[in-house]
């Protein structure tokens, strides 16, 4: 089906339902409970985050999972194409299609040449200079091209490129009859409209924006698993294996690696382009390295060079994002409340660090965690627990794992 | 003039000659063993037929063209291949996908961006890489980790990888090193085979005098870096040179 194996289109159909009834499942709790707001994940600004982030790590598992070059300057590409489409937005109206097109077009020349430099050196080499690359980047989009004084202002600096009443919008309206800024539409169904469901207790919403970039989403997790299938795919796995071999098979390494970062950087200047169309606004920080070592962290928690890995990466990333930072130590009491009142402010005490501000550290933590028993990310995860169902002993499976990773000599 | 044709090679790393003056003419079809002691150049005067390295002066020529200048990869599409000391092969792909990629480089090129078709659809590639797994007895192990093969096993892998490029000339580096007696009997098998159904001529650096002289038609013997002596088999056993410089000193070991 659709030139897919049986196994794949599978896959890609669970996806699809995954995507399609995405706001029921990430609302299994009654709008108004406290659970529902602690633990709900179904409101458009969130699911947004979950399908963009996704497009993102899926590109960047086609880089890294597949050649096993780690670029720490992902990040870059993702603000070069929030810059692109809030221009669009600016110059030429507020149809988001135009936006998108554009960020991955700049995101493609951007990735094209830093990785045609960085990628004259490989292992940790080249991560170094990505990473320098996304800095400088950084910098420039910080400081140097956003100087709001000057004539020649890209970036807007520290306040972010955003939409301004002024803005000329050729093809459509500067402001609308009101007076306001317009907002982001494909052809006229603007992004942030949602259709809210009430079923009893339950509210469910369906967000113009979010589906266009779960469609978005799915077609680059088609493309995706047609790169993984095709000889394209099987010459970047084996840039991964063993780039002596190719070299002395008559292949030149050297276009693979770059056809794959730039593929990636496109990915990646898609999920930024889509950022903007559903909130038409790019600062700097979404190019610091920070942000460059948050796609790394999604691609390995999902399992990387797998297929799905990257998306669940995302989801478990941006969830519990969202649900620590937003437990504070008056959520802590409400939960501890049942205990004694010393043993309560002992405990608040002790997490008090871990949420709210310091989700940091729990994610730290995770990650810590699925990296030591969990290799292969939540994928690995999923297949343990699913050989755990079936019968097939843990044992057994570990020791297949084991003699994947140590050959017999 | 010969397939292969070396002329006046010098090689220096800093102060030592590792080559000086090789000449060297490998004629179409023939097997041709170069050996010589640890350090004699063996290995330097193959990493420069294959472009990883360049020499200091001289020229290699293969079929008549000039091999020097150029990439490891753009030597193998001429019709080079190469054989590692240690089985170089992609161990994180399965046997047939190993055997897919030759076979991929030998029709589409050094680089193709065929990224949206099944590989697995291609019935050309398949079969050509069924064939071959079958021509090295190893249809059986085609969806096998090729890194779980035996030593021996991933050898054969990658011997019939080369072949599967159909490849003009073949270069084996210490084919057999460090393998049992019953892998390496195996493995001169295979090449005899492959020397008697094949259109190909075979360049092989050995340690092995057991192996050389029931393969080689012809051997050339170095030592310090130049060329002692080139004869058949037999008159190199007899050789009081080589004696001198290399059977000598296994025989009073």
């Amino acid at each position: 089906m659709l030139g897919l194996t049986k196994k794949d289109f599978t896959l890609f159909v669970v996806v699809i339902v995954m995507v399609a009834l995405a706001p029921f499942l990430l609302n299994p709790f009654p709008q108004g409970s406290s659970l529902a707001q602690m633990f709900n994940a179904g409101y458009p600004d969130l699911m947004q985050r979950f399908v963009i982030f996704g497009i993102l790590v899926i590109g960047f598992n086609i880089l890294f999972g597949l050649t096993g070059y780690l670029s720490f300057g992902h990040a870059a590409f993702l603000g070069v194409g929030s810059y692109s489409a809030v221009w669009m937005f600016k110059l030429l109206g507020m149809n988001v299609i135009p936006g998108i097109l554009l960020s991955m077009v700049v995101a493609g020349i951007f990735a094209l040449a830093i990785g045609y430099v960085s990628l004259r050196r490989s292992g940790i080499y080249f991560s170094i200079l990505t990473l320098a690359f996304a800095q400088m980047s950084y910098n420039l989009a910080y400081s140097v091209l956003g100087n709001p004084s000057s004539n020649f202002n890209l970036t807007n600096g520290e306040t972010g490129l955003q939409l301004l009443l002024t803005d000329p919008r050729i093809l459509g309206q500067s402001t609308t009859p009101d007076g306001s800024l317009p907002v982001t539409n494909f052809f006229g169904i603007a992004m942030r409209d949602s259709y809210e469901l009430r079923l009893g207790d339950w509210l469910f919403t369906f967000n113009a924006g979010y589906y266009l970039c779960g469609i978005i989403m799915l077609i680059s997790f088609y493309i995706s698993i047609r790169i993984f299938r095709s000889p394209f795919g099987m010459m970047l796995r084996a840039v991964k294996s063993n780039q002596q071999r190719m070299n002395y098979t008559g292949l030149n390494t050297k276009p693979y690696t770059l056809a794959a970062f730039v593929i990636s950087g496109v990915y990646a200047g898609l999920a930024g382009g889509l950022l903007s169309s559903m909130d038409p606004l790019a600062g700097a920080e979404r190019m610091h390295w920070t942000a460059s070592g948050e796609i790394v962290i999604m691609a390995i928690l999902g399992g990387v060079g797998t297929l799905i890995g990257p998306i669940l990466g995302a989801g478990f990333n941006e969830y519990f994002k969202n649900i620590l930072s937003k437990i504070n130590d008056s959520v802590l009491h409400q939960w501890l409340g049942f205990l004694p009142d010393g043993i309560e402010d002992f405990l608040v005490t002790i997490i008090h660090p871990f949420v709210g501000k310091g989700w940091h550290l729990t994610l730290g933590l995770l990650f810590m965690i699925v990296i030591i028993f969990l290799p292969g990310g939540l994928v690995e995860g999923g297949k343990r627990l699913g050989g755990m169902i079936t019968g097939r002993t843990r044992r057994s499976a570990k020791a297949e794992a084991k003699q994947r990773n140590h050959p017999a000599e | 003039m010969g397939i292969l044709e070396v002329k006046n090679v010098n090689k220096r790393f800093g102060g030592l000659q590792a080559l000086g003056d090789v000449n060297l003419s490998i004629a179409e079809h023939s097997v041709h063993a170069i050996i010589g002691p640890n350090g004699a150049g063996k290995s330097t005067l193959l990493n420069c037929l294959v472009g990883k390295l360049m020499p200091d002066t001289g020229s290699v020529l293969f079929d008549g063209q000039s091999v020097l200048g150029r990439k490891p990869y753009q030597i193998n599409q001429m019709g080079i291949s190469r054989v590692f000391q240690t089985p170089e092969i992609f161990g994180d792909l399965s046997v047939l996908e190993n055997m897919m990629i030759p076979c991929f480089a030998k029709r589409d090129g050094s680089f193709g961006l065929n990224a949206m078709t099944n590989m697995l659809k291609d019935r050309e590639i398949v079969e050509r890489a069924e064939h071959m797994l079958e021509e090295m007895n190893m249809a059986d192990k085609r969806h096998m980790h090729s890194a779980s093969l035996s030593r021996g096993d991933k050898r054969r892998l990658e011997i019939g990888m080369c072949l599967s490029q159909e490849p003009r000339l073949l270069l084996l580096d210490e084919p057999t090193a460090g393998m049992a007696r019953a892998d390496t009997n195996n493995t001169i098998d295979l090449l005899k085979q492959i020397r008697d159904q094949r259109d190909i001529t075979i360049v092989i650096i050995e340690h092995d005098m057991h192996v050389v002289f029931s393969l080689a038609e012809r051997i050339t013997v170095l030592a310090q870096g130049t060329p002692l002596v080139e004869d058949t088999p037999d008159k190199i056993k007899g050789h009081p040179k080589v004696r001198e410089a290399y059977l000598g000193e296994t025989q009073a070991a």
